[in-house]
């Protein structure tokens, strides 16, 4: 049963598995580990290739839709302590890709994908607001969820539930 | 209707009242609210108005959509800290008298929202009049918080509640902040360390609350 229900995960995820071998084939540089597990695939792309690995998946993969962009802070002892997942869907062959970005405390910046998918605009405004990773490049990069005079970002590990003064009212 | 004969016969034609209580009597019958829900409360806030529960026996079926023709504001449900200033307007807007009604335990308190991004109590921004616990309230005690607030009316004075004209809230209030009123404590702080605390401003009206 175990062996059917795997080798059921793996005809589902063969197609995309294909994908990342055909993005290493391009550049050897561009994907850190592939990871296929429970039916879904995640590529995990250096920093600096985001752009690019974007690029040619929407291109020759037809990854049309960017269904979401998302931070995720792992503690504060991590290194990398901040990564930001990429959530792809194709709307002509139905796949779904993740990508992700690990990024360590020190250097939270990371290029923007907004000239790719316009709808990265405010995906990216939000990341930044919750988790604040700087998108290189963002047109508009200012608060979009929390008021504009919030100090600091609600979403990080670090960051008190009631808030700083004079923001937790207590 | 035979009353009104019987009233005709027995009574003076003048009668002598306060004017406190006469205008007290005419407010507290036609407390109109403001149209505004925040939360799951402003549901309960409708079914209030609603056949079953039928709020117009107390005379304050009539919600307003715009402040300025309301009395009473209820707020129904948890104040976002980005709602703040919203609420704090909608209230500069309505000219007195008027009252406030808070409706749940998120407005009175933050309820279980103990966190960055809630108002903890709407008391922080406006003056609350009646406090309506329940995670939501009934229709029935809403009702009751409303007759509550009548009773309190009944023993307010009339110059207590004269309309002092001030700057228009859209013009005082920039974006995400509030002002803070000139002459309290709050206001010597923070001009002197230069630090502004926005949504708790002592409310004009907070000084002469005695009922």
């Amino acid at each position: 049963m175990a062996e059917t229900l795997e080798t059921q995960q793996n005809s589902v995820t063969a197609p995309l598995v294909e994908i990342a071998d055909a993005l290493k084939k391009q550049n050897s540089g561009w994907l850190a580990e592939v990871k296929d597990a429970l039916g879904e695939v995640t590529l995990i792309v250096p920093n600096a290739f985001i752009v690019d690995v974007c690029w040619f998946l929407k291109t020759r993969y037809q990854f049309d839709f960017l269904s979401d962009i998302c931070g995720g802070d792992r503690g504060v002892e991590e290194d990398p302590r901040f990564e930001v997942n990429y959530h792809l869907f194709s709307t002509k062959t139905y796949y779904r890709l993740r990508l992700k970005v690990l990024l360590s405390e020190d250097a939270v910046h990371i290029p923007t994908v907004t000239n790719i998918w316009r709808t990265a605009n405010w995906h990216e405004r939000e990341t930044y607001d919750m988790f604040g990773v700087i998108f290189d490049g963002h047109p508009d990069l200012r608060r979009i969820l929390l008021p504009s005079d919030f100090d600091g970002h609600a979403l990080r590990k670090d960051y008190p539930l009631r808030g700083f003064e004079p923001y937790s009212l207590s | 209707m035979g009353l009104e004969n019987k009233l005709v016969d027995s009574l003076p034609e003048i009668l002598t009242v306060q004017l406190d209580a006469v205008v007290n009597w005419a407010r507290k019958s036609s407390l109109w609210p403001a149209t505004f829900g925040l939360a799951c409360c402003a549901i309960e806030m409708m079914n209030t108005v609603s056949a079953r529960n039928d709020l117009s026996r107390f005379g304050a079926e009539t919600f307003r959509a715009s402040p300025r023709q309301a009395d009473v504001m209820i707020v129904s449900g948890r104040v976002a800290r980005k709602m703040a200033p919203v609420v704090r307007r909608i209230y500069d807007q309505m000219p007195e008298p008027k009252w406030v009604i808070s409706m749940g335990a998120c407005a009175t308190s933050g309820g279980v929202f103990d966190n960055y991004a809630i108002v903890q109590g709407v008391d922080k921004i406006v003056p609350v009049d009646i406090y309506v616990p329940g995670c939501p309230p009934r229709p029935e005690m809403l009702i009751h918080g409303i007759m509550m607030l009548q009773d309190k009316i009944m023993k307010e004075r009339m110059r207590d509640r004269r309309d002092v004209p001030t700057a228009e809230a859209r013009d005082s209030i920039s974006l995400g902040t509030m002002p803070v009123t000139l002459g309290t404590q709050l206001e010597e702080d923070s001009a002197r360390t230069g630090v502004t605390r926005p949504y708790t401003i002592a409310s004009r009206h907070e000084r002469r609350r005695s009922s």
